[in-house]
């Protein structure tokens, strides 16, 4: 039996392992080229697939935009290349691991749209030193740039999204003292994306008297019975729906199911595009959600990409898809990542640029009228100004309709209000901090010294 | 020619029962082992050790432990991610709790933690077998996923439910770089594969498998099925508690309870099935196959220059890595441990076989 041993093959698996890849990642690394390289992590596979796509394609399109319109960021060419990570945590970091080294000066910023990857980057990246943008998504207390130093939370977080629904519900009951002994209910993704509000909820609940009931739904969201029975036994005022991928249709459509008035509830931005109502049918009509920034609808850049990249035959997914909810978040998303490049090149110069140069430029982000103009986004943008203190930058959302055919605006832009949230910024940040013995920046002193 | 052990005698039973008891074996492990600890850190580029070594070892010392139970000891598990998150959120309270703590101090007690979770859950393994035990499994499964995911104690109160850690520290020295790293969790897989071995080799192994093949039979030679299953369930527990603990600290540094989801108990279950049922080596085997074959799939195309579109190319890889699946259960259901031993075999006859 003995002579058979195995275990001497053992460490043949683990030379295999060690030999097999060496070849594979062998990077050349072509210095003198001016070109600055964008990593994509994206899903176009798995449970949440349909949502990551379009995301994607306005991403990607958008960098094509800027080689092909304008030669690049200054004369800088884009490259960038795709990792598919199905969502999948333990992927998403291989392919951060797989994209940080490369181009020239290595990755410029990170995007995983993903919160799972997001808390494993905000370990890696300071380590890495490259920047990581989590625009609309990620933990809200990243917003603390005298901690997180490589977290860009940039145009809102979780905690600002919970705010602008809470203000925008006390508003129609006719004042937050209206609020008083209401009910409302959080039907979130079991996940730290789905919690991420809550802590905001409990906080204006203390305030305002209401009462926050919260029902979690386990990945991927198909499975909702129990939850809406709750629903229809506590009769809930609100329901705020935490969704992504197909567990917002399943919901809109066990609200149908359960008699549940769809203009009583309100998605975060995850959980109000296309693909979140379309499947729901006309159940949806009525349903609202918060937008990120911009809705659906196109601007002057959206005719800019169809001039410049679909009109070419170059377009990543299909010319319909350009100005829907979620193609014109990959696009800001890519668009933010940009100008931070742009803003870092004034004082680091017009070539390739680090990711640490980088993040200095996402600092001190200064997307005034202006410049929101010359990107062909008035109106569809709010003006975004960064610090390092506020790696947000902009905290302002609308609300928006589905009417059966499209997204209509209900609201004009809310504000977050900073009284609350910063606080609490400051106490989960500072946390994090001692948890971690990371040290904390002044950002006095910084200032003097640049 | 080269790999025949003809005059290699044995003169004690010392000499006959060692792990390896050929010389061209002993020569080509402690080769292995001289390149995994020496060379690999040295040629390999962060990307290898961040994104393919370190892991593959995690799940491989995963697989080692989902192996000892369901290999070994013949009880289906599919709760085995539930272990690792039990190691995992063990070692991160006691590093929050009790900074003070050695590192690999930690570890143990991670896996002890494990272990004990992996006795209460075994105990279903008692009255019933098969199918229906797997079943029960699940229910560690869903309770860890529910009680990490719901007691926030276990989280420290974070508010969106995931934890984050630091570096590993040991005797005052940091493990930050990745070959740092990987020497860490290469030296622990490694002790700890070769405490595995001789588990297997001694009585309790003895007493699992007597268990897996036929268990009245087991009991009517002596064996008490309370305690094989039981200590099956313990071993296997402590295992994948530290392979969790490793995962959270050394690999992920942050990570939610999802990380420790149903998918990462089948892809574990998968691991040993696919890498060998009841064999050391099979799991990392299987680990190898489950966690390096998707990742080169999805880089052959652009290594080739072949331009294919991303979905193009993630669709192939699930597609081919599929079909890879069956074609190595067709051609041998035993496993890839067991066509590396009839590769051995042929090897002693080649270059004149009869």
């Amino acid at each position: 039996m003995y002579r058979k041993s195995k275990m001497s093959w053992l460490g043949a698996a683990v030379l295999a392992a060690a030999l097999a890849p060496m070849g594979a990642s062998a990077q050349q690394k072509d210095a003198g080229a001016k070109e600055q390289f964008f990593p994509v992590l994206s899903y176009r596979t798995g449970a949440y697939g349909p949502n990551g796509t379009p995301w994607a394609n306005g991403h990607v399109d958008y960098l094509k935009l800027i080689n092909s319109r304008d030669g690049g960021i200054n004369g800088v060419k884009i490259t960038w290349e795709e990792c598919e990570f199905g969502y999948d945590t333990a992927r998403g970091v291989e392919c951060y691991e797989r994209l940080k080294g490369k181009g020239p000066t290595g990755a410029t910023v990170f995007q995983p749209l993903s919160t799972g990857v997001t808390f494993a980057m905000t370990e890696k990246a300071p380590v890495d030193k490259i920047p990581v943008i989590t625009s609309g998504y990620g933990r809200a207390d990243s917003v603390d740039g005298t901690v997180f130093k490589w977290n860009f939370p940039l145009a809102g977080t979780y905690w600002s999204a919970a705010d602008i629904l809470v203000q925008h519900v006390a508003k129609k009951e006719g004042g937050a003292d209206k609020l008083k002994g209401k009910k409302i209910a959080l039907v979130y993704h079991d996940s730290p994306y789905g919690k991420e509000p809550i802590a905001l909820l409990q906080e204006r609940a203390k305030m305002h008297g209401f009462e926050l009931v919260l029902l979690p739904v386990t990945h991927p969201g198909v499975e909702q019975k129990a939850t809406w029975l709750q629903i229809r036994q506590q009769r809930p005022d609100y329901v705020f729906l935490w969704g992504w991928g197909v567990m917002n249709s399943t919901a809109i459509k066990e609200a149908v199911a359960t008699g549940y008035p769809r203009d009583k509830m309100y998605g975060g931005w995850w959980a109000g595009a296309e693909q979140d109502v379309v499947p729901a049918g006309d159940g949806a009509k009525g349903y609202n959600a918060l937008a990120f920034q911009a809705g659906a609808g196109r601007v002057r850049v959206h005719e800019e990409i169809l001039k410049n990249v679909h009109a070419k035959g170059q377009g990543t997914g299909k010319e319909d898809e350009v100005g829907q909810v979620l193609y014109n978040r990959g696009m800001i998303h890519a668009m933010l990542a940009v100008e931070g490049v742009r803003q870092a090149q004034k004082r680091y110069g017009n070539k390739p640029l680090t990711g640490e140069q980088v993040r200095w430029g996402l600092e001190n982000l200064q997307i005034d009228g202006p410049a929101l103009k010359r990107l062909g986004v008035e109106g569809f943008l709010t003006p975004l100004t960064t610090t390092c203190v506020d790696h947000e930058g902009s905290r302002k959302a609308r609300i928006h309709q589905w009417d059966g055919q499209k997204w209509v605006y209900t609201t004009d832009f809310i504000e977050a209000d900073m009284q609350i949230i910063k606080p609490m910024i400051a106490n989960s940040a500072k946390q994090y901090a001692q948890e971690k013995k990371i040290p904390v920046r002044d950002c006095a002193k910084e200032l003097q010294g640049s | 020619m080269f790999y025949r052990e003809a005059g290699q005698f044995k003169a004690t039973y010392r000499a006959d029962q060692q792990i390896l008891p050929i010389r061209q074996d002993r020569l080509f492990m402690a080769a292995v082992l001289v390149f995994a600890f020496l060379v690999v850190p040295l040629i390999a580029t962060p990307y290898v050790f961040q994104a393919l070594l370190i892991p593959f070892l995690i799940y491989a010392l995963a697989a080692i432990g989902v192996n000892l139970l369901v290999g070994y000891c013949g009880q289906i598990s599919l709760g085995s991610a539930a272990f690792m998150a039990v190691g995992a959120y063990s070692a991160y309270n006691l590093v929050v709790r009790v900074p003070e703590l050695n590192f690999l101090i930690v570890l143990a007690l991670s896996g002890i933690a494990a272990a004990a979770v992996g006795m209460v859950f075994g105990v279903p393994s008692l009255r019933i077998k098969g199918l229906y035990l797997a079943v029960a499994t699940l229910a560690a499964q869903f309770f860890m996923d529910w009680l990490f995911a719901r007691v926030r104690w276990f989280t420290n109160y974070a508010s969106s439910g995931s934890v984050s850690t630091m570096p590993v520290n040991l005797f005052g020295f940091t493990f930050e770089s990745p070959p740092e790293k990987y020497l860490l969790v290469l030296a622990i897989v490694v002790v700890m594969t070769l405490l595995a071995k001789n588990l297997v080799r001694s009585h309790i192994g003895r007493a699992w498998m007597a268990i897996r093949d036929m268990d009245v039979a087991a009991e009517v030679i002596g064996i008490r099925p309370v305690y094989a299953k039981l200590t099956a369930f313990a071993v296997s527990s402590f295992f994948l508690g530290v392979a969790g603990a490793l995962w959270g600290f050394v690999h992920l540094g942050s990570w939610e309870p999802a990380a420790f989801n149903l998918n990462l108990s089948l892809r574990l279950l998968f691991m040993v099935i696919i890498g060998g049922m009841g064999s050391i080596l099979g799991s990392f085997f299987g680990a190898a196959f489950i966690w390096f074959l998707p990742i080169f799939l999805n880089q052959v195309p652009a290594a080739l220059g072949v331009p294919l579109a991303t979905t193009t190319v993630s669709h192939l890889e699930l597609m081919i890595f599929g079909a890879l699946i069956v074609f190595f259960l067709i051609a041998e259901p035993h496993g890839l441990a067991r066509l590396w031993a009839i590769g051995k075999e042929k090897l002693r006859l080649w270059p004149f076989p009869h």
